[in-house]
């Protein structure tokens, strides 16, 4: 357990604080975007399963001795597993969140055996559940990797905000007027695949999802606009990480859980003024 | 100058016939309204007049407009009742249909939505949340925001559901007012005495057409007899 001054005296550490940083916050902004449109669209369990499909892709990874390249492997088998699940919620006879729940646990029990099986023991697999106990274990690849692709989402959603807020409101209306909506629905699932993969390593695939709900339910505890919402799920998950984070490095607390409890505590302060606020409102 | 001309459709849904032999036409102008009970096909031929499924057999013919220039109002699903979004983003979402890729919205988008918001009179709720209207205002803001898709034609799925008399009535009114500001009307309903009060054409179907033709025609006819008799609801 390090305290801060002794995390700080070396410029080595520091390096490796601000590339966790870096991921981190990227990911927060990223899954907080995404958030909004999947808790409205009632998908949120989507983000919680697919986090199960990546521990599972992690754990083949670490059986096969490649723990080194796991976002290369899980990357692609998540978000194939994303497009699969929207196919299956779509026309199959197994129906959405029963789909989910197969395919999620599914691949948690598939990942461990192939990992018991291998023997391998490099990497503990506890740490993709739960999060790395000790972030700085960010390689330069994930580094690179995890900034182009967060990038590449932002920009991806901005440029598409208007039709992504029309297929979240009344899909049946925006395929009246000719937006292919299952693009869209799919272009949400790979988003969110990719996002939870980048994100899994510091937050534990068991926590992930949080970072998808957690911000956009408390904003619509006080916001009422799609904007309004948007800009203040990303706000609030942006500060929730940032305290979050630096409270786990100075108390050597778990990233993940702690980043998740100051977005539990974020919720409950803003249920609260959302009480208030429609107090006045009413009256 | 016929806007719609439907010829010996059938269409199907899960691989089963729900309507066949089915032909009619819309002309500029009309306020037609499809009768039937609930699983007659109504739905079916709905999403057949938006483009959403492809016919078996038969053809739908638009003139002078395309699927995509429907301004369709659709049901309202649970997911928009508590949605957060302000009407305005709501009325802006209409124009999407229109402008292929481009990010943001326009001036000219931006005028249309507020055009369209004063037409129906809520503009001064512009800035308001939509989860916080009533229900009668909710459906004027997508009826709206189905104006901003069309400049011909609304195609308005059981427009009245769930409103209170005054507001049902209110509502058939501002459709009346639009229609006789030269839009065309389809409207799907299983409410027959609006329909002969308002429309000028019917079409009532139940898997196969049972009628078609002028108000005053079906009021003549022994469907409608036998309908506003024993049968209605």
């Amino acid at each position: 357990m390090m305290t801060l001054s002794e995390l700080f005296s070396s410029a080595f550490m520091i390096n490796l604080v601000i590339r966790a940083l870096i991921v981190g916050l990227l990911v927060t902004l990223c899954s907080s975007l995404l958030g909004v449109s999947l808790v409205l669209k009632r998908f949120s369990m989507i983000g919680d399963g697919l986090s199960h499909v990546g521990f599972g892709a992690v754990a083949v990874a670490a059986a096969l001795n490649m723990s080194n390249m796991k976002l290369i492997i899980s990357i692609p088998v998540v978000v194939l597993t994303a497009f699969l699940l929207l196919r299956l919620g779509n026309h199959g006879k197994v129906k959405g969140d029963a789909s989910l729940a197969l395919v999620s646990t599914g691949a948690v029990a598939v990942g461990s055996l192939l990992y018991n099986f291998s023997g391998q023991r490099s990497t503990d697999i506890c740490n993709s559940l739960f999060g790395s106990a000790s972030l700085f274990t960010i390689g330069d690849i994930d580094l690179i990797l995890s900034a182009v692709l967060s990038i590449a989402i932002i920009i991806l959603f901005v440029f598409f905000y208007t039709k992504i807020f029309a297929v979240t409101f009344d899909e049946s209306f925006s395929r009246a007027t000719g937006i292919k909506t299952n693009v869209y629905n799919m272009l949400l699932a790979v988003l969110t695949a990719v996002t939870i993969v980048l994100g899994m390593n510091m937050m534990g695939s068991l926590m992930i999802s949080a970072l998808i709900v957690f911000p956009a339910m408390t904003a619509m505890r006080v916001c009422t606009t799609f904007k309004g919402v948007l800009i203040c799920s990303v706000s609030v998950s942006l500060i929730c990480f940032v305290i979050g984070f630096f409270t786990a490095c100075l108390f050597g607390w778990q990233t993940g859980a702690t980043v998740v409890s100051a977005n539990i505590i974020a919720f409950i302060f803003m249920s609260i003024a959302g009480k208030i606020k429609n107090k006045k409102y009413c009256n | 100058m016929s806007l719609i001309n439907c010829k010996n459709l059938e269409l199907a849904y899960d691989n089963k016939t729900v309507l066949s032999d089915l032909s009619f036409q819309v002309n500029r102008g009309d306020y037609l309204c499809v009768l039937g009970e609930n699983g007659s096909g109504k739905t079916t031929l709905m999403k057949a007049l938006l483009g959403l499924i492809k016919p078996v057999s038969g053809e739908i013919r638009f003139c002078c407009a395309k699927h995509s220039e429907i301004g369709y109002l659709p049901q309202q699903t649970d997911i928009q009742k508590d949605f957060p979004a302000s009407v305005s983003e709501v009325v802006l979402s209409g124009t999407l249909g229109k402008r292929g890729l481009k990010p943001f919205y326009s001036k000219k988008e931006k005028e249309l939505a507020k055009k369209n918001m004063e037409i129906l009179g809520i503009y001064h709720l512009a800035k308001q949340s939509y989860q916080n209207l009533s229900g009668g205002q909710q459906q004027r803001v997508l009826l709206a925001r189905a104006l901003c898709a069309t400049t011909s034609m609304l195609l308005l799925d059981e427009p009245v559901a769930g409103l209170d008399p005054v507001v049902t009535a209110e509502m058939y009114r501002i459709i009346k007012e639009l229609n006789e500001k030269g839009i065309t009307i389809i409207m799907i309903s299983h409410d027959i005495s609006a329909a002969t009060q308002y429309a000028s054409h019917i079409l009532h179907i139940h898997h196969k057409p049972l009628f078609f033709g002028t108000t005053q025609e079906y009021l003549s006819s022994n469907i409608a007899t036998k309908f506003l008799g024993g049968d209605q609801k």
